[in-house]
């Protein structure tokens, strides 16, 4: 029995490194991007697995640490195939960025000089900076929104802006806060 | 050792990222920078060519500084180290728990985590900010106003749900034409 169970799994380990590196080549924009094509690819269509371990699976890789990309792809990879499967996945799902980034990152540096390229970037810094504040939006948007989390939020913002308390601290700091102010908030409840 | 000191940096981002999209711009700004392994423009510069192609900004990133320091061996060992705390923990999790995301502890820390990143993302676009508009300090020149036009222009195309990659084209564009007019 399972010896047929690891036959299989084996079988499922090169259509997985495929499914993933077509992910990786074709998602823009990240992890969250990625999460759809994932649950279309993975779910849908290969039905390797359900709808259901998808949302188990998005809820362990935003809970856990590390990209949501690489999270989400070893964790498919590991339900569906065991180690190896979690191993090609990740390896599938990187694969594509690193190397279209590697040649990228030679080409850029030959056109750096290039005066109108410098213009176009002097341009592009003022766009990403406005990328990045609808990303800080959209993440405030989904953030919980009590007493709790918005002394959080102050407090890692006064710390890292205001004090330049190194950023390890105030993930560390923030994380022992949470847990505090979740562990009284259940105990009033239960009073 | 340029090896090393390249895979621990990003395995030490890796292990202190949660959440998806610029979670991890904080941390790279204060290891990466800090390093002076990029420059802050350079950094902004790579964001945009990161939205422009496929693939997580976290792997491009690391991609990006291991090659610009040493290579095709810098870009393996930081892009090792930013997957592999990520890797080890999932196994670990999806061998050992069972509703690993519903257990209290975990709840009660990720309540404190996901507001904490919306703090340290704050602080690291305000620093931004700095970088763009006022990259001399408190001097309103030329450079200034250009950068504020393009950066009102841009956030309202944004807002208004223009895809990121035809703001990035716009706002070099507005960058090409700002260098033929005023001579930046």
């Amino acid at each position: 029995m399972t010896e047929k169970v690891n036959k299989k799994r084996e079988s499922l380990i090169l259509p997985l490194f495929i499914t993933f590196l077509k992910i990786g080549a074709f998602t823009f924009g990240g992890g969250y991007a990625m999460i759809p094509i994932i649950q279309k690819e993975i779910a849908e269509k290969k039905k390797w697995l359900t709808d259901e371990d998808i949302l188990d699976i998005i809820a362990v890789s935003e809970s856990t640490p590390g990209p949501i990309a690489i999270n989400s792809a070893t964790f498919v990879g590991y339900r569906v195939a065991g180690f190896w499967g979690a191993f090609f996945s990740t390896f599938a799902v990187v694969l594509p960025s690193f190397l279209i980034i590697s040649i990228l990152s030679l080409i850029l540096k030959e056109f750096a000089e290039v005066r109108s390229v410098q213009n176009a970037f002097f341009g592009i810094r003022a766009g990403v900076l406005a990328l990045l504040l609808r990303a800080l939006f959209l993440m405030y948007k989904k953030c919980p929104k009590n007493i709790a989390s918005y002394f959080i939020m102050a407090i890692s913002f006064l710390f890292a802006s205001v004090f330049k308390l190194n950023i390890f601290f105030v993930i560390l700091i923030c994380a022992i806060l949470g847990l505090c102010f979740s562990l009284y908030a259940k105990r009033r409840a239960t009073k | 050792m340029i090896y090393f000191k390249l895979f621990w940096t990003f395995f030490k981002i890796g292990a202190f990222t949660f959440g998806g999209g610029y979670a991890m711009l904080p941390l790279i700004q204060g290891e990466v920078l800090k390093n002076g392994w990029i420059s802050a423009d350079e950094l902004l510069n790579f964001i945009a060519v990161s939205e422009s192609t496929p693939g997580p900004f976290a792997i491009n990133i690391a991609t990006y500084v291991g090659t610009t320091l040493n290579g095709f061996w810098g870009a393996i060992s930081s892009t090792l180290g930013v997957i592999l705390p990520s890797f080890l923990i999932i196994l670990f999790i999806a061998r050992f728990f069972e509703k690993f995301s519903e257990n209290s502890i975990v709840k009660g820390v990720m309540s404190g985590l996901k507001p904490a990143v919306i703090g340290l993302i704050l602080s690291a676009v305000l620093s931004v900010g700095k970088t763009v508009l006022l990259p001399e300090g408190l001097l309103i020149n030329k450079n200034f106003y250009l950068s504020l036009g393009i950066f009102v222009i841009s956030a309202v195309l944004i807002f208004k749900k223009l895809h990121p990659i035809y703001v990035i084209l716009i706002s070099a564009l507005l960058g090409i034409l700002s260098g033929l007019i005023f001579a930046i």
